[in-house]
């Protein structure tokens, strides 16, 4: 019977660039800039990496299909390689199948990449394509992901009886949180603390969302070298282990696209992912054992149905403990204490990867006071790629022992 | 017997005031003052000749068996294919068999009524039943010009069969010149005409007349006989003057809708008889006349059958449902008249797959999708394995048709992010009242009046224009329906 991987990974070390408009770097420079500085926070030598996973999502404006733009940037030396793809979740896609090669015992140590460079787009927002398959283009909506995501608004509205204006302000308390949280981070993309009259005065961008419930486009990196708790503690013996507790993906089976058992204002595979998730931990009450988190806010409404679906917030219960403060950084649970995707960007390949990197550096303490998280000991990261109705989620827990 | 078995008629929910257009162009056409007057039915960004055939065309359909249904002819000047069977794409939409005969009739205005004669010869001869004959033109008149201001868009369609019918076919007479009163070559955008008085004089005057005398000699009837003579002339004073030689009383001239529609192309006649045929009693006898480059002057008598109410009120429903156009420039934009920028994302290359269409056809133009033989699971886009969780059958599947079911909005949007020729882009989930959901682009509505738990339809739009190869890629959208609950 598998057991999950539980403890029996750890990372060795982390690296992520400043996220944001990065006009002056390539995705070249944004894997050469990630990479150093993991290695250096690994403190090993190139050649001690076994193998790697590369994570990109568009092809179009970025490095490119397979898994040579990683091999050749960094000069790896003929090592195995592969290339991940799994919209949003594509970093932590990376992260657990360079989990799964340490914890199967086939390498030592395995560096997981995921970069996104989508500043060469010429517009705002992110690129269509054909990333929902040749057919959709024949048939889908001409849809956009904060079109697509807005609708989660008006269903959940509906669904719990909310006044749009409530749900407005909720989601807007959701945005400056994350823009408080990301004036203290140097390398967020967007270090602006905002009002709720700002948020709701913005130009709407699709209905019910305005230009503050919608996440920053960004430039980014972000990298993880991976080993046996073994390793890492003979090579570190003086600093924290951080162990992988879980890690779980749930993809969407049509069911919510197709049969009509869903109301369209929840995530399911977010709900199903981090079940699977608490189990692999030993998690038994994530409101009370989950000291911090990194959710998918691609939008201000996703994360507020998010907190629902990670069975945090009680279902219809999102509102409250918005309202009440339970996730501002002095809350009793912070989430999004490096910004988030809203603040600090969202370079679709690097984002898991990225949102690791914010809970490792808290586990270790590395963050300066005004933006620590006291005691923290699990953070909990979760990407969702998709649409509301069709989406591929992770959720990947990491501790402190 | 041989007559017309139902019929429909749609004019496109925008209507331009020609006060507008005249505000906008006038100074370049003083005297286009005089045309200054009523509504332009204005196609949607999304509408095309094609879509509103079918939107007639399901009209006159409905509650037929689409099994009996034995073809398609669509008469249009303005289709969307030179080359690809247009009548064959509608025939998808309806959701026809593939065994029929389908074609396109083209060329000149009087395209319409020549589809219907050759429909209705093609069942008295036994040889083909229930034809849907669609007529629909989306005609462009350059800016300034009469055209523009005159011309408005419409479509109607028949059903032609020998059991049924409530209008039945008594003669035909036709006639064919060489008469270029209007004109459009192969690459034409606007349609270029001779002068008016030539139009009207020579035309009109004298090509009505003949058609209507050489109609009645063969009959053996005098035109005292008809309840309604149905004629396209927009000219007020000819038309006046045509009534008075042949003898068409006030009560017998039927509209021409010019105020509210526009002249429309070819499916005036079909529309005028639409109108006419909302309000025939049995034994009425009616003279419908199309016009263009010759004549064809078609003779009917009401049935019993009139009183099932298959003449439809499908005319009138669409003369009530309208919104008015509150921009000439929006007008210009959507006929690509004036080449808006619809910004780079709007400039992404997507091919058009004619291989995987071709697979999807079903799909993709009849709005089919599945329903599981095994549970009962309606589902869309067709499935090979039920998406039932406590199914899974496999290969369990039988076609089911969506298009005409009805559906309640479970989430929407108004995207200002999203490329659109009507900003913003509004769609949502839809879930269809007996099962199945889908994400629907909306058309023909407005944001503010959408609410979870709306009921919509569904219609026939054009979904891409890609103008580097020029392909016009269709598919359905929901539109609204009034009533919420």
């Amino acid at each position: 019977m598998a057991e999950g991987i539980k403890n029996k990974v750890a990372i060795l070390g982390m690296g992520c660039t400043r996220f944001g408009e990065r006009w002056e770097s390539s995705a070249e420079d944004l894997m050469v800039e990630a990479f150093v500085e993991c290695l250096t926070d690994a403190g090993i030598d190139k050649k001690d990496i076994q193998a790697a996973y590369l994570g990109s999502h568009f092809d179009e404006v970025n490095v490119g299909k397979s898994s040579l733009p990683l091999s050749v940037t960094l000069k790896l030396p003929y090592i195995p390689i592969t290339r991940t793809e799994n919209f949003c979740a594509t970093a932590t896609e990376a992260f657990r199948a360079a989990c799964y090669a340490v914890a199967a015992g086939a390498y030592d140590i395995v560096l997981a990449l995921g970069v996104e460079k989508l500043k060469d787009t010429g517009y705002a927002g992110l690129p269509g394509g054909g990333a929902l398959g040749q057919t959709y283009n024949m048939i889908g909506a001409g849809s956009t992901a904060p079109g697509q995501f807005a609708q989660l608004a008006t269903a959940y509205a509906k669904k719990y009886g909310l006044p749009m204006d409530r749900l407005k302000q909720a989601i807007a308390h959701v945005s400056i949180k994350s823009h408080a949280n990301a004036t203290r981070n140097p390398k967020a993309h967007l270090r602006k603390a905002i009002t709720e009259e700002q948020v709701l005065a913005a130009p709407m961008i699709a209905y019910p969302l305005g230009l503050f419930d919608c996440c920053g486009v960004s430039d980014g990196c972000a990298a993880a070298i991976v080993t046996t708790p073994e390793i890492a503690r003979r090579l570190k013996p003086n600093q924290d282990l951080i162990r992988v507790k879980a890690v779980q993906i749930s993809v969407s089976s049509g069911e919510e696209t197709m049969f009509n058992n869903w109301d369209g204002a929840h995530f399911e595979p977010t709900r199903r992912a981090s079940r699977k998730a608490y189990e692999e931990a030993g998690v038994t009450d994530p409101r009370k054992e989950i000291s911090m988190m990194e959710v998918h806010d691609c939008f201000s409404i996703t994360e507020f149905v998010t907190y629902e679906d990670l069975h945090i917030s009680p279902k219809g219960g999102a509102y409250e403990d918005v309202m009440s403060g339970f996730f501002d950084l002095d809350g009793q649970l912070p989430c999004q204490v490096d910004g988030g995707l809203k603040c600090y960007g969202h370079p679709i390949g690097a984002s898991g990867l990225r949102m690791l990197y914010a809970m490792y550096e808290q586990l270790l303490e590395r963050v300066p006071q005004e933006r620590q998280v006291k005691n923290a000991r699990l953070g909990l990261t979760h990407n969702l790629g998709g649409t509301p109705h069709q989406n591929v989620v992770s959720v990947a827990v990491i501790g402190r022992d | 017997m041989a007559g017309i078995v139902s019929c429909g008629a749609y004019a496109p929910r925008y209507r331009l005031k020609r006060e507008k257009i005249f505000t906008a162009m006038g100074w370049m056409n003083p005297a286009n003052r005089a045309n200054a007057r009523g509504d332009k039915a204005v196609a949607n960004f999304d509408e095309d000749s094609l879509t509103m055939a079918v939107a007639a065309g399901r009209q006159a359909l409905s509650g037929l068996d689409r099994a009996e249904v034995g073809g398609v002819y669509f008469a249009s000047t303005t289709m969307p294919y030179k080359e690809r069977l247009n009548a064959g794409i509608i025939c998808g939409a309806l959701g026809l068999t593939d065994q029929v005969r389908a074609a396109d009739f083209s060329g000149g205005l009087k395209a319409g009524t020549s589809a219907l004669l050759a429909a209705l010869e093609g069942v008295e001869a036994k040889r083909l039943n229930n034809l849907v004959v669609c007529a629909a033109d989306c005609r462009l008149g350059a800016p300034a010009s009469v055209q523009e201001m005159v011309f408005g868009d419409a479509a109607a369609a028949a059903v032609v069969g020998s059991e049924n019918v409530i209008a039945e076919l008594r003669g035909s007479f036709s006639t064919t010149h060489d008469f270029v009163d209007h004109y459009r070559g192969q690459a034409a955008v606007f349609d270029r005409q001779w002068e008016d008085r030539w139009i009207r004089d020579q035309g009109y005057g004298l090509m009505i007349p003949e058609a209507v005398r050489g109609l009645l000699a063969a009959a053996g009837l005098d035109l005292t006989a008809f309840s309604k003579v149905i004629y396209p002339c927009r000219y007020g004073a000819e038309r006046k003057r045509i009534n008075k030689l042949l003898g068409i009383t006030p009560e017998m001239d039927q509209s021409t809708l010019l105020a509210e529609i526009g002249e429309c192309g070819t499916p005036q006649p079909l529309v005028m008889l639409a109108a006419a045929l909302e309000e025939a009693q049995p034994g009425d006898r009616i003279l419908v006349v199309g016009f263009g480059n010759g004549c064809d002057a078609i003779h009917l008598q009401v049935t019993d059958r009139i009183k099932t109410g298959r003449g439809g009120t499908g005319l009138s429903g669409s003369l009530a449902n309208k919104a008015e156009l509150d921009s000439y420039e929006k007008y210009l934009v959507w006929r690509n008249i004036l080449p808006g920028d619809l910004g780079l994302r709007a400039e992404e290359d997507l091919w058009t797959r004619w291989s995987l269409l071709w697979r999807n056809h079903k799909a993709v133009l009849g709005l089919f999708g599945s329903k599981c033989l095994k549970c009962g699971t309606v589902q869309f886009p067709p499935q090979r394995i039920c998406v039932n969780p406590d199914c899974g059958a496999v290969d369990e599947m039988t076609d089911y048709p969506f298009a005409d079911k009805i559906g309640r909005i479970s989430s929407y949007t108004g995207d200002n992010l999203a490329a659109s020729y009507n900003p913003p882009a509004i769609y949502g989930q839809v879930e269809f009242e007996e099962g199945g959901k889908f994400l629907f682009d909306f058309t023909d509505c407005d944001l503010d009046s959408l609410a979870v738990g709306q009921r919509v339809g569904f219609s026939f739009r054009r979904k891409y224009y890609d103008a580097k190869r020029d392909i016009v890629g269709y598919f359905w959208k929901a539109v609204p329906l009034k009533e919420v609950d």
